[in-house]
């Protein structure tokens, strides 16, 4: 039996986000969400173990009410129970407020085995709050895992390092994060969807957690964020012999200066 | 200012970096470095004008275990009382920092594409790419140490000659380690340093198998190029260990050329420098076309060698 506690985030959808021309700067204000793309293989993972193993899979994210619909998404992948973090005074945390907030959810829902996030989130990539989660645990961390296997409370992780592969071992209670490459996020059927609607998504606020402002203030203050201007030419040649196009190109290529 | 990172060649760089930075703000810089061997330290670390340099040499600290890496880190800055930090944001770097970050109560800046220093506030400023690199960031760290981690060769190492210089001594914490190593695989490196190639011709999802690839090697070799790939052949597939994104190498080539690369966010980040971009897809709605300078929508097998033959003709006359 194993319980995991799956760290989601409803993140800003990057390939939808728009650049106000006028301003220079990306439009975050109501720009379409979706869960981090990562996260759906941390949650694959966790609903793996649970087939395997038995235990229960809790998936957790901080959020706006509208992060609903992601963890909607996580109970149709097989989460047994969602929670979400929502509260007017938590917004635009930084990733030291957001896990500070995590983990105090995550210990008021006890007893744990695993924590599993994404590598990075799809917005930030900073991949900060994973390691930032194991520290306010007092728990050990194995990132970057493609591949993993618990057996009687210990686990087994093979690490995607710059050059090399690593095998480590580890006893729960641990945190987790993994690559896209760990496995392949399962479509939900549509039966898991309709279950998944039916099922109650339950809320903690700032005060449930008993978490003091102060805990939370930010440390990285944003001076300035722009957007540089990315205008490509977008030439694009089709519906002609492939021989015919590629002479074409070689001779625009020609003409621009490639050097050495 | 003091800087860290389990890779002397990336010490090296953020020492070079630090120095300058030292100098803007009139502090010293110091380094902590992991050695069992000293005698050649001073002189391999020196000349790039570190003023104190921290040794540890305990037999604990010579596999990087990160809760015994943090520990040692958070006890050297409570000694030293740095107002910045630099580690190397390899992939241990970048676990290390955060994880370090909570336990010191301070804010890091993860995977800076520029740093300078503040001329009226004297503070760190650290540009970082947000949303896939739709957008910079500048960016202080308002409590202290400021924490931020740089990625390897951002900066160039920078000899300025040897300094008086002490050398210190740090003695690890007693630490156990809670994750132990049952195997180490290396991988075989590519030889070839990506992020300077001139020309990356670069392969996606569109290529069959690890053999195509030669088509691409013709092309490149016709451009003075570089072959490279996106992240699914070389993580999912492991036709080769590196790759170019934004969790890989970003490029800054005069010319990009991807064969069967279908432009997922994550890949254009990567090339997000690349003076001009070219794609070569059978797909039209290939969501590359809309990031780049010049498209073919067609089948990469007939269109690649077609203008290598283009290409290699105009070269020889």
């Amino acid at each position: 039996m194993v319980k995991s506690i799956v760290c989601i985030k409803y993140a800003i959808d990057v390939a939808q986000l728009r650049i106000d021309a006028a301003s220079k700067t990306p439009i975050t204000k109501g720009a379409p969400r979706k869960i981090s793309d990562i996260d759906k293989n941390a949650l694959e993972e966790a609903v793996r173990i649970k087939e395997a193993h038995g235990g229960q899979v809790v998936a957790l994210t901080l959020g706006p009410p509208e992060a609903k619909e992601a963890l909607r998404e996580a109970l149709a992948m097989g989460a047994d129970e969602a929670y979400l973090i929502t509260d007017p005074s938590l917004e635009n945390l930084d990733t030291g407020g957001t896990s500070t907030i995590l983990a105090a959810a995550i210990l008021k829902l006890g007893n744990f085995d695993l924590v599993i996030t994404g590598e990075a989130t799809i917005d930030g990539f900073s991949s900060q709050v994973g390691p930032r989660l194991a520290e306010c645990l007092s728990i050990p961390q194995v990132t970057y895992v493609r591949k993993l296997t618990f057996e009687n409370g210990k686990v087994t992780a093979e690490r995607d390092l710059e050059d090399s592969r690593e095998v480590v071992e580890v006893n729960a209670p641990v945190l987790l994060t993994v690559t896209k490459e760990v496995n392949t996020p399962r479509f939900p059927s549509l039966m898991a969807i309709l279950a998944a609607s039916k099922k109650e998504i339950k809320t903690l606020t700032a005060q449930d957690l008993s978490v003091q402002a102060g805990m939370l203030e930010s440390t990285i203050k944003i001076l300035e964020m722009t957007s540089p201007e990315m205008k490509r030419r977008g030439l694009i040649l089709r519906d002609k012999p492939p021989a015919d196009m590629a002479e074409e190109l070689a001779l625009t290529l020609s003409k621009e200066r490639i050097g050495a | 200012m003091m800087v860290f990172s389990e890779n002397e060649t990336v010490l090296a760089e953020l020492l070079s970096k630090g120095r300058e930075l030292s100098d803007k703000k009139g502090t010293e810089l110091s380094c902590l470095v992991v050695s069992k061997a000293t005698g050649d330290l001073e002189n391999r670390l020196g000349q790039y004008g570190v003023d104190t340099i921290l040794v540890a040499r305990d037999e604990a600290l010579n596999r990087f275990d990160i809760e015994v890496y943090c520990s040692l880190l958070s006890e050297v800055v409570n000694q030293r009382r740095p107002e910045v930090l630099l580690v190397g944001a390899t992939k241990r770097g970048k676990e290390l920092a955060p994880r370090l970050a909570t336990r010191l109560k301070t804010g890091c800046m993860a995977d800076c594409v520029a740093l300078d220093i503040d001329e009226e506030k004297g503070s760190l400023v650290a540009t970082r790419l947000m949303y896939a690199g739709k957008a910079t960031a500048r960016e202080v760290c308002k409590t202290r140490p400021q924490i931020a981690t740089v990625p390897p060769r951002l900066f160039e190492k920078k000899a300025v000659g040897t300094r008086r210089m002490r050398m210190v001594e740090v003695k690890a914490p007693p630490v156990q380690p809670r994750v132990t190593v049952k195997e180490v695989r290396k991988k075989e490196m590519e030889a070839a340093n990506i992020e300077e190639a001139n020309v990356v011709v670069c392969g996606g999802r569109g290529l069959r198998s690890k053999e195509d690839f030669k088509l691409l090697e013709a092309l490149a070799k016709v451009l003075n190029g570089q072959v490279a790939c996106s992240r699914p052949i070389a993580a999912d597939l492991g036709w080769f260990t590196e790759w170019v994104g934004l969790s890989g190498h970003k490029v800054r080539p005069a010319l990009y050329i991807g064969c069967g690369v279908s432009g997922a966010i994550q890949h254009l980040a990567g090339i997000r420098d690349a003076r001009i971009v070219v794609a070569i897809n059978n797909n039209p709605e290939a969501p590359i076309f809309s990031a780049t300078d010049f498209g073919i929508v067609g089948d990469l097998y007939q269109v690649v060698p077609a203008l290598t033959e283009s290409l290699r003709k105009r070269a020889s006359t």
